[in-house]
Order: C-alpha cells, then structure tokens, then sequence
C-alpha cells in the first residue's frame, strides 16, 4: 500500500495543501485535475524527486521520506518520454538493470519488448522513433527493474486521439498482466474513467474529492468536481454493432449500447465494453411517443424537480436513473409533477460512447 | 530584385568598414613575412621553445580548468544555493580585469613569501618566476570561458533526464557520469578548447608572473622591444597561425547543429 500523509509544498505560488491518500496495491490509481494544479509535483514527491515541506510518504510498511529516489523502486515516465537521446533504444531498456548478468539483462529486455511489441525497434535510435514508440520504449524503460510502484504523469496526452486510444487499452491490459501498483496523472476523464479503478481529483494543490470512478462523476461532492468531470447521464456497458449497421464516414457505424436494461442507438467506432453519456440538455422530454427512427426514447417517471437557476434539473427513473433540463416555461407548458410519466429523447450522435 | 532600402545600405557601409578594420591588421601581418623569414624562425631554437612551452603551459591549465571548472558549471546549472550569484559574477572578473592587474594580484598569492607559493614550496614547486606560474596565470585568465561554457551546456540538458536516471537506481554522481557528462560534452569540449585558445594569447597577467622562461607572446614582446618589428614579426604570424587553427577547430564544434557556445 502507497501511503501520503497531510504532505504539503509550497514553491513560490504553487502549493499542495495536506494531500492524503491512499493507494493500494496492484491498484490503478488516477490523480485528475486541470493543468498546473500539482499533480506532477505529487509524484515526484512521491518519486523522491522533490522533498515535500512536511508529511509522510509509505511505501508499503516502510517510510521513504529519507530514501533518495535512487532507493524507492519506482518507476517514472514523464509525459515527454525524456528518453535518453545519447542511447540506443537496448541501451535505454537496459539502463535500470545495471547490476544484472547480461544474461538476465537480455531476457529482461526480450520479455519487455514483447509485451509491449517494441522488439523491432530495439537497435534503433530513440531520435528515429515516433511519439508512441517513444512511448512503448519508456514504459519498458521504467518497468525494467521490476520497480513497485508506476508513476505516469500524463502518459497519453501527447499522442493523437487515434494513437492514444489503443495505447489506452494497452496500458489496461499490461496493468491487468502484471499487476502493478500504478499512480496515473491525467487532464482527461475519459482516461481516468476507463483506466482507474480509483480517482483522486485535484485542484489548486487540493485533493477535492476521491473514489470510484462512478461515484467521482456521478456524485461530484463540490461545484468544482462537478463542472470539471461531473456527468449525471453516464453508463457502463457494451457497444453491440448492429446486423446491418449502416457505416456513417470512415469508420463509424450504427450501433447499440447496452447496459443492464437499457439500451441506446449510438454511433460507435469499435464494438465490446465502453461507456456512455448523455448531457442533460440534449434530451427534450414529451408526453407522446416520437416516432423517429433515428431518436433514442425512453419511457420514464419524474422522481425530483431542482431548481438551478434559470433552469430545472429533472431527475427520472427508467430503470436507469437519467437527468435532463428544462427552462421554466417549457416546464410549466408541460404541467409536469412528481410521478408524472413522460417520453425522453435523444439524438443517437448525442450519446457519447467512450 | 529588391529595392536596396535606406538602412540595408547605411548599416552595410557601416559593418563592412568594421569587417575591413578586424581583416586589414591579420592579413596584412600574415602576407608581411616571407616564407624564408618564417623558415628561420621555425629553425629557431628559442621561436620552438616558447611555442611548445605555450602550447603545453595552456595544455595544462585546460586539464586544471576542467577538473575544477566542470564541477562548478554543474553546480552553477543545477543548484540553488546562497551566494551563487555572487560566484557567477566572480567567475567573470578575470575576463574584465586588466591581465596586469591579475598577475600582480596572482604574485600576491603565490609569490615565495606568501601563503600560495609557500604551500606549493612543499612540493617543491616555485610558482613565481618559473612554469606552474605560466599555468597559473594562463588559468586564472582563461578558466572563465570554460566554467560558463560547462555552466551553459549544462543547462541544455533537461534535468528531468537525471531525475529518470535517479528513478532507475542511479546516485546522483552516477547520474552525472552517463547522463549530463554524455550530453554535455560537446559544450564542454567547446568550452575547454576555447580556454585554451585564451590561453595561449595570454601576455598581460604571464608577463608580469613568469618572464623567463618565455612563452610565445612574451617572447614576440621581447623581440619587438630588443630589436624591433622586422624580429617580432614571424613568431607573430606562427603565433596568430596556432590561435586560428585552433579557432577553426572550436568553430567546426560549434556548427554542428544545437550546439552554440558564446564566448561569454
């Protein structure tokens, strides 16, 4: 287990303000928040890179805080790779092995390459590499020396979308195969939310609040988390692809997004487990069935009515819970009341599977 | 084609002149002597002596200037520390003090009655008034080039790379040796072949530690004093030949993409 303890910096403006938390392990752990609110700061505190002003760091039934970084087991990757330009991509793998027979060095290296198909790539310079080879080869580069903990700060924000969802599930499934203790630093919640099996969210050097992925973003427990991650309509399920469904662009396609008993028209680019989320203002709420094909309607009760400014947040029960807005007008021309049955519907573009 | 405008043709008149006052002295003086003249000046005993002297002496001085120069780049480039601005600066007093100055300031340390010419008097060294004062003037003048220049390239190297380094088991001393030492080099070698280019011109502050025996630069002094230009002219041309060769040297580093070193 990964522990902090009311950890506090302070550098200038910047500051983390008593961080606690706690990781356990062969957890995947995501630190979230905007940029410059000191997630990278945090691990390398925890990396011993950076010395904190006071607080505790554990790393299993041991405190680092007086163990150079040299002596902590962790491996880092930096959201720029920062592979070692005046080495090959063997000699950068092998780095953290030194010690080792070159035996051992060498099936260390075969093992890494193949788990993370880089065994082409190992005679080459890192100069000749492309932002997710880099990426591959500093990942090898970190794993190596069987470290206990994998920091990664922002590992995917410098790849492109395409690029950046298959190293996604890469990274998923090397953290299913080995098991490792991952602290992941990331902007984006649709990275946090596939990868995490916890999120801390952070904030001006401020842990605002930690959990479940689905409770993170479903329960925002502060305006903050709320307007940086919070999304009330969201599903975890399975993209199905339909018989005959239709290609839209270049790769695209018709499909349905199934979870428990519900089930949406989407358009989707790759079958199997995903998520899905609708905003609430999307919706328009009718007391009549729509007989668009094209449409997403869901037959609901009104369980809540909350004000929010101009607006009124609806909350209806569907079997699934979904959230949508209305302005007063519209909902007082629809003379809706708490147990009032109504139709909801949604574009299938505006279901957002991820 | 384009119309010449008014500054292209006032600043080019202006900058060829200057181009022509640096070109003028140096060719002029390297097509004054004759082939024969500088024939016998090589075959001079004395002319051989002083070159291979110099040219050793700032030999010297560049090993020293490294050993404690590059650790106080580094040091300069990665650390924080109380007084380091002060030290920064201090670096550069020898490149803005008058050389004399230095050497009577140098003759105040290690001269045979003071404390750095009693301290190397242990070891049988005279500092004063014999090589190793060669080696420390030249030092003393010259090291600031390379202190700046390893300061400088040290700070081109992204110090995010030792920290991975750090992370993979390394100590910092490690680190320094296959990370910063391996990326730096270039700015290091550019800085230490451009201290002893330094070096070697050095007259000002050597004059006044060590006359005799004499380096290049003091033996061209003590010609052109003794017995006039027409004697002092050829050891300047071999002079002024080592110090361009070795400029060439220094700037065929420097063109290699990335990695510009200044002067100061």
């Amino acid at each position: 287990m990964i522990r902090l303890i009311d950890i506090s910096l302070e550098l200038g403006s910047f500051a983390l303000r008593s961080i606690n938390l706690e990781i356990e392990d062969g957890q995947y752990f995501t630190i979230l928040g905007p940029t410059g609110a000191g997630k990278t700061r945090l691990l390398e505190i925890i990396a011993g890179l950076q010395v904190p002003d006071s607080g505790e760091i554990w790393i299993g039934d041991k405190q680092v805080n007086e163990l150079p970084p040299e002596r902590r087991h962790v491996g880092f990757m930096y959201q720029d790779y920062l592979l070692f330009p005046h080495l090959s991509v063997r000699k950068n793998i092998a780095f953290g092995l030194r010690g080792q027979s070159p035996g051992e060095t060498g099936s260390r290296i075969a093992d890494l390459s193949g788990l993370l198909k880089i065994e082409d790539l190992l005679n080459r310079n890192v100069a000749d590499l492309s932002g997710g080879e880099q990426q591959r080869v500093a990942l090898a580069r970190a794993l190596a020396p069987r470290p206990r903990l994998l920091l990664l700060d922002e590992p995917l924000s410098a790849l492109d979308p395409q690029n950046r969802r298959a190293v996604r599930r890469e990274l998923n499934a090397i953290h299913h195969q080995l098991a490792m203790t991952t602290i992941h630093v990331t902007h984006d919640f649709e990275e946090a939310l596939v990868l995490s099996d916890r999120i801390a969210v952070i904030n001006h050097g401020e842990i605002m609040q930690v959990g479940a992925p689905e409770d993170v973003f479903r329960r925002p427990t502060s305006p903050f988390v709320a307007s940086f991650v919070g999304v009330e309509n969201l599903y975890r399920g399975e993209i199905v692809r339909e018989e005959k469904g239709e290609l839209l662009g270049s790769n695209s396609f018709n499909a349905i997004f199934q979870s428990g008993p519900l089930r949406l028209l989407v358009v989707a680019e790759y079958e199997g487990p995903a998520n899905a989320a609708i905003r609430p203002e999307e919706i328009t709420i009718a007391t009549e069935p729509s007989h668009s094909s094209a449409l997403n309607s869901i037959y609901g009760t009104l369980v809540d009515v909350e004000a929010r400014g101009p607006l009124f947040q609806l909350k209806f029960d569907a079997a699934v819970p979904i959230v949508a807005v209305l302005t007063r007008q519209s909902f007082a021309s629809l003379q809706l009341e708490i147990g009032s049955k109504a139709y909801l519907s949604f574009k299938a573009s505006a279901v957002h599977v991820f | 084609m384009k119309k010449p405008t008014l500054l292209n043709l006032i600043f080019s008149l202006l900058g060829a002149s200057f181009v022509l006052f640096l070109l003028a002295p140096l060719v002029k003086m390297i097509f004054s002597a004759h082939a024969s003249t500088l024939a016998e000046a090589l075959a001079d005993a004395d002319v051989r002596s002083a070159i291979a002297l110099t040219l050793l002496c700032a030999l010297v001085a560049m090993i020293i200037g490294a050993i404690l120069g590059v650790p106080l780049g580094y040091l300069l480039a990665r650390r924080s520390f109380f007084g380091k601005r002060f030290i920064e600066a201090l670096v550069d007093v020898p490149i803005v003090i008058p050389h004399p100055v230095a050497g009577i300031a140098l003759l105040l340390v290690f001269g045979r009655q003071f404390f750095g010419g009693r301290f190397f008097s242990n070891f049988g060294l005279t500092i004063v008034g014999d090589v190793p004062g060669i080696v420390v003037a030249m030092l003393f003048v010259s090291a600031p080039f390379l202190v700046n220049a390893a300061r400088d390239g040290f700070l081109r190297v992204d110090p995010r790379l030792e920290n991975v380094a750090r992370t993979l088991g390394y100590g910092p001393l490690r680190t320094f040796f296959t990370i910063a030492l391996p990326l730096g080099w270039r700015a290091l070698l550019s800085g230490a072949i451009m201290m002893w280019a330094r070096a070697i011109s050095e007259f000002g502050s050597i004059v006044i530690v060590t006359y005799n025996p004499k380096v290049a630069s003091v033996l061209i002094y003590d010609r052109f004093t003794t017995y006039g230009l027409t004697y002092a002219l050829p050891v300047a041309v071999i002079l002024v030949l080592i110090c361009l060769f070795v400029f060439a040297l220094l700037r065929g580093i420097n063109l290699r993409p990335g990695h510009q070193v200044t002067l100061i």
